[in-house]
């Protein structure tokens, strides 16, 4: 069992907790993930680590509260625990070379993005941070962010906060006015990493997408997290679990990641109506 | 006395009430039943069915004692050579094994030493009370990575040599494929789940959620203490074909269909668990794997399922008897295919249309065999304009598996072959010292049986080797 040391909410759906895995805590670098099961009958998910706490021997994990399972882990409090932690799993965000980096996060993927933008900013390269919300209510981590950041942009969709539009509108304007970043991060929905790619190609800016497919094990086992990428007109199947999460824009087949990762949509509906409606019982 | 040909008939549920339940196939012989069959053996001199089993189970002597109704007799025969007689009896593919060396099995079928073991094992288990006892600790420590049989096995006899053992597992729940892979109907988990309960008496410490090479490395193993390491980590990594059309939902591979179902239990209707059920489903491949994943499919509620295996029936790997339950069954082979691409669904019109990207058939093209290849086994080479469609909503592929990288990649010096293997002299040695490697991990996938005698192996080295320095 691992205990959930603290617990806050960072906004209505998003969650932050820190829960006690010292192995974990000290092995995890930025773009990893952990895989927890909430209880013993649980699903397996996959949650990025969000920081860790070396001395507390603890790993933060920020996770929007979006089926069944995220369901079930906010209703639990600090001082409770659940059943299984493994990780770190992935493979960390690479950083040699990279001085000057742009970041880029979308809704709880922005989370994911927090530890990746407060590495680069610790080995002292340049950070610029854009990050894009639905609307206020949903906005998390902005003071994080500006703490992390040289530049820092935020957006919301519908202008009510802080400036309108997407995420690429931005992006697009600091290129055009010939920004040169080493690389850009770009972490959230599929869709928004999709564009984000196209904005930039154009300019010829690397790319880096952090893809996050519906994943079982974590270790290479079922093969469920595979991704598409086409590296020279060859089309080459990749695990996200141990060779990614982190994979170049430029060669992911996006189209087949959106469609693959609605493959239990019905499913899953359902299992959160039940998952609401057995705590509304409870 | 006259020899009865034919082996005594394994009791199962029919076929048509078995094909819509997860329980167990095979229900096990009766004492009296047992007995009858143990009389079939000649207790013959030159002992070939020994040589047979990879572990040399005496098996002459076990089954003189069901012969005499010593069951416990014949039980500590069994274990005196082998970890898993419950697992082993239901699993190994005794007609490659043992049962294919039996002296009766020149004129008539062999004896059915599988059966026997399995009834002994369970004979045992149901009465069985008292607590194994730990032994007295020597105060040395060993590592054990994976709780598959080999690792299990390794830790077992090491730790009835008194050593302290801790197995780290991957996954949450210990047993390797013996829990993610082999389904219920065919090993009962509660089987494997008393195996490791046993081992915890034994004192060994069984670490799930550990994933060696991210979690801790092996070189961290020996700085906290550890004086050796066995590597027991199998061959999960599955392949695909690289064929068009992999990636359309709905297309699996044999892993993630039966790990959804066993280790997730979507087998027992688990609500949070998704897994397609119901309609069409192809298999692709011809072993054990595919078996279970077809039988699997058929008892999830798949209206239809088609074995797709390029070779014929005879070049099948599975073992003969899931092949004939599967048949019986209905699960409908279509050997002599080879697929070549996967197609789907697309509604260029409507790009919302939650049918999108599905699996709608499988493209097939008719082989025949043609000149032996290096494996003996005949080749099978494509009849030119014999393509074909099957019809189906979900594709499973079990066309193999190879030894996960995840190790190799993290600990120096740790020399593995072309095909992943971890390379291993005749002790289960690597090329790093103190590392000891078995099972999967080391041939690619095999059986139960070797990756538990490749764990015996190297516990023996292992105590050889600790107890020679100091
Ligand atoms: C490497 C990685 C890192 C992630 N990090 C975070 C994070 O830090 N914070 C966060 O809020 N979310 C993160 N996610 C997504 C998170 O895993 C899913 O939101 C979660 O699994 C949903 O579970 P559920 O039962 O609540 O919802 P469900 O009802 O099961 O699904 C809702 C949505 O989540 C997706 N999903 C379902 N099951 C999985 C699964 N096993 N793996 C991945 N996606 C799934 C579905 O496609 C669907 O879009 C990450 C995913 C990956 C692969
Ligand atoms: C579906 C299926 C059916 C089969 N049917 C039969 C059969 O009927 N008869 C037969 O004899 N054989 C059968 N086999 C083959 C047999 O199960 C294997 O040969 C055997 O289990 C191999 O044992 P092992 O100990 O080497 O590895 P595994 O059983 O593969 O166990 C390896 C364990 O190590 C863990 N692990 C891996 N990497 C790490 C890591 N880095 N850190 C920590 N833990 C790790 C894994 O999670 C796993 O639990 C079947 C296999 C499958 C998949
Ligand atoms: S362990 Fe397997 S091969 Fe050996 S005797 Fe038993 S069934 Fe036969
Ligand atoms: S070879 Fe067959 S008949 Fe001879 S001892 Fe072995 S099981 Fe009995
Ligand atoms: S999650 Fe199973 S292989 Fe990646």
């Amino acid at each position: 069992m691992y205990k959930i040391v603290t617990k806050k909410e960072l906004n209505p759906t998003v969650v932050q907790m820190e829960i006690e895995a010292p192995l974990v805590a000290r092995k995890a670098k930025p773009g990893q993930f952990i895989i927890l099961r909430v209880d013993a009958d649980g699903e397996r998910i996959p949650l990025t680590v969000a920081g860790v706490n070396i001395e507390m021997g603890t790993v933060k994990i920020i996770f929007q509260v979006v089926g069944a399972t995220t369901t079930l882990l906010s209703r639990k409090s600090a001082g409770e625990s659940v059943c299984d932690f493994v990780g770190p799993l992935g493979e960390p965000t690479r950083t040699a070379g990279v001085k000057k980096v742009c970041i880029i996060g979308g809704g709880v993927g922005c989370a994911i993005a927090l530890p990746v933008a407060e590495e680069f900013h610790r080995l002292g390269a340049e950070v610029t941070s854009i990050v894009g919300f639905r609307s206020k209510d949903l906005l998390i981590l902005e003071d994080e962010f500006r703490a992390a950041s040289d530049r820092l942009v935020v957006m919301t969709d519908d202008g009510s906060y802080a400036r309108q539009g997407n995420v690429t509108v931005p992006l697009k304007e600091a290129l055009e006015a010939g920004e040169r970043y080493d690389m850009i991060i770009t972490i959230g929905p599929l869709i928004m990493m999709k564009f984000v790619t196209l904005a930039a190609q154009p300019f010829g800016v690397p790319v880096t997408v952090s893809m996050n497919p519906i994943m079982i094990d974590g270790t290479g086992m079922c093969g469920g997290c595979r991704v598409t990428l086409v590296q020279n007109g060859r089309r080459v199947t990749k695990f996200t679990c141990v060779d990614g999460p982190d994979f170049n824009g430029y060669e992911i087949d996006f189209d087949e990641a959106l469609s693959r990762g609605r493959m239990y949509c019905d499913f899953e509906r359902r299992a959160r109506d039940e998952a609401c409606n057995l705590l509304k019982m409870a | 006395m006259a020899i009865i040909p034919k082996k005594h008939e394994m009791p199962t549920q029919p076929a048509d009430v078995r094909a819509h339940n997860f329980n167990e196939v095979a229900l096990g012989y009766t004492p009296e039943i047992a007995v009858e069959e143990a009389k079939r053996c000649l207790n013959c001199k030159p002992r070939p069915c020994v040589e047979g089993c990879p572990v040399n189970v005496n098996i002459p002597d076990f089954i003189s004692r069901v012969k005499e109704g010593d069951f416990e007799g014949a039980y500590q025969t069994i274990a005196a050579t082998s970890a898993l007689p419950a697992v082993c009896g239901r699993v190994c593919p005794q007609e490659t094994q043992c049962e294919a060396r039996c002296t009766l099995a020149k004129k008539f079928e062999p004896v059915a030493i599988g059966r026997l073991e399995r009834f002994v094992a369970d004979w045992h288990n149901a009465r069985a009370t008292e607590r194994v006892q730990a032994p007295v600790s020597n105060g040395r420590r060993v590592a054990i990575v994976g709780s598959g049989p080999s690792g299990l096995t390794c830790a077992g006899d090491l730790a009835k040599k008194g050593y302290q053992v801790t197995v780290y597992e991957a996954l949450h729940t210990a047993g390797g494929v013996l829990v993610y892979g082999i389904p219920e109907f065919r090993l009962p988990k509660s089987i494997v789940e008393r195996e490791v309960e046993t081992l915890r008496e034994l004192g060994v410490d069984v670490e799930l959620n550990v994933v060696i090479g991210k979690t801790l490395t092996v070189d961290e193993l020996f700085e906290m203490g550890y004086e050796a390491v066995f590597i027991g980590s199998g061959a999960g990594l599955p392949n695909f074909m690289e064929i068009p059309g992999e990636a359309y939902k709905g297309v699996y591979s044999a892993n993630e269909f039966l790990t959804r179902s066993n280790l997730m239990k979507a087998y027992l209707d688990h609500p949070t668990t998704p897994i397609m059920k119901g309609g069409k489903v192809a298999v692709v491949g011809g072993g054990n794997v595919a078996m279970d994943a077809a039988r699997t499919a058929l008892r999830l509620g798949a209206e239809k399922v088609y074995v797709v295996y390029r070779r014929s029936m005879d070049e099948l790997p599975a073992r003969a008897e899931e092949v004939e339950h599967a048949q019986e069954e209905g699960v409908e082979f279509r050997l002599l295919c080879n697929p070549v691409e996967i197609l789907g669904y697309h509604n260029e019109s409507d790009p919302r249309d939650p049918k999108n990207g599905f699996v709608t058939a499988i493209r097939c093209v008719k082989m025949e065999l043609g000149e032996p290849d290096a494996s003996g086994r005949r080749r099978p080479v494509a009849i030119p304009g014999s393509e074909f469609e099957l019809d189906v909503d979900a594709v499973i592929i079990a066309i193999g598996t190879s030894p996960n990288p995840l190790i190799k990649s993290t600990t120096n010096g740790l020399d593995v072959n072309r095909k992943g293997g971890i390379v291993v002299n005749e002790d289960g040695l690597t090329s790093r010292a103190n590392v000891y490697a078995g099972g999967d991990a080391v041939t690619g996938a095999a059986t139960v049986i070797s990756a538990m005698g490749a764990g015996k192996i190297a516990a023996r080295a292992i105590d050889a080797a600790l107890s020679s320095h100091k």
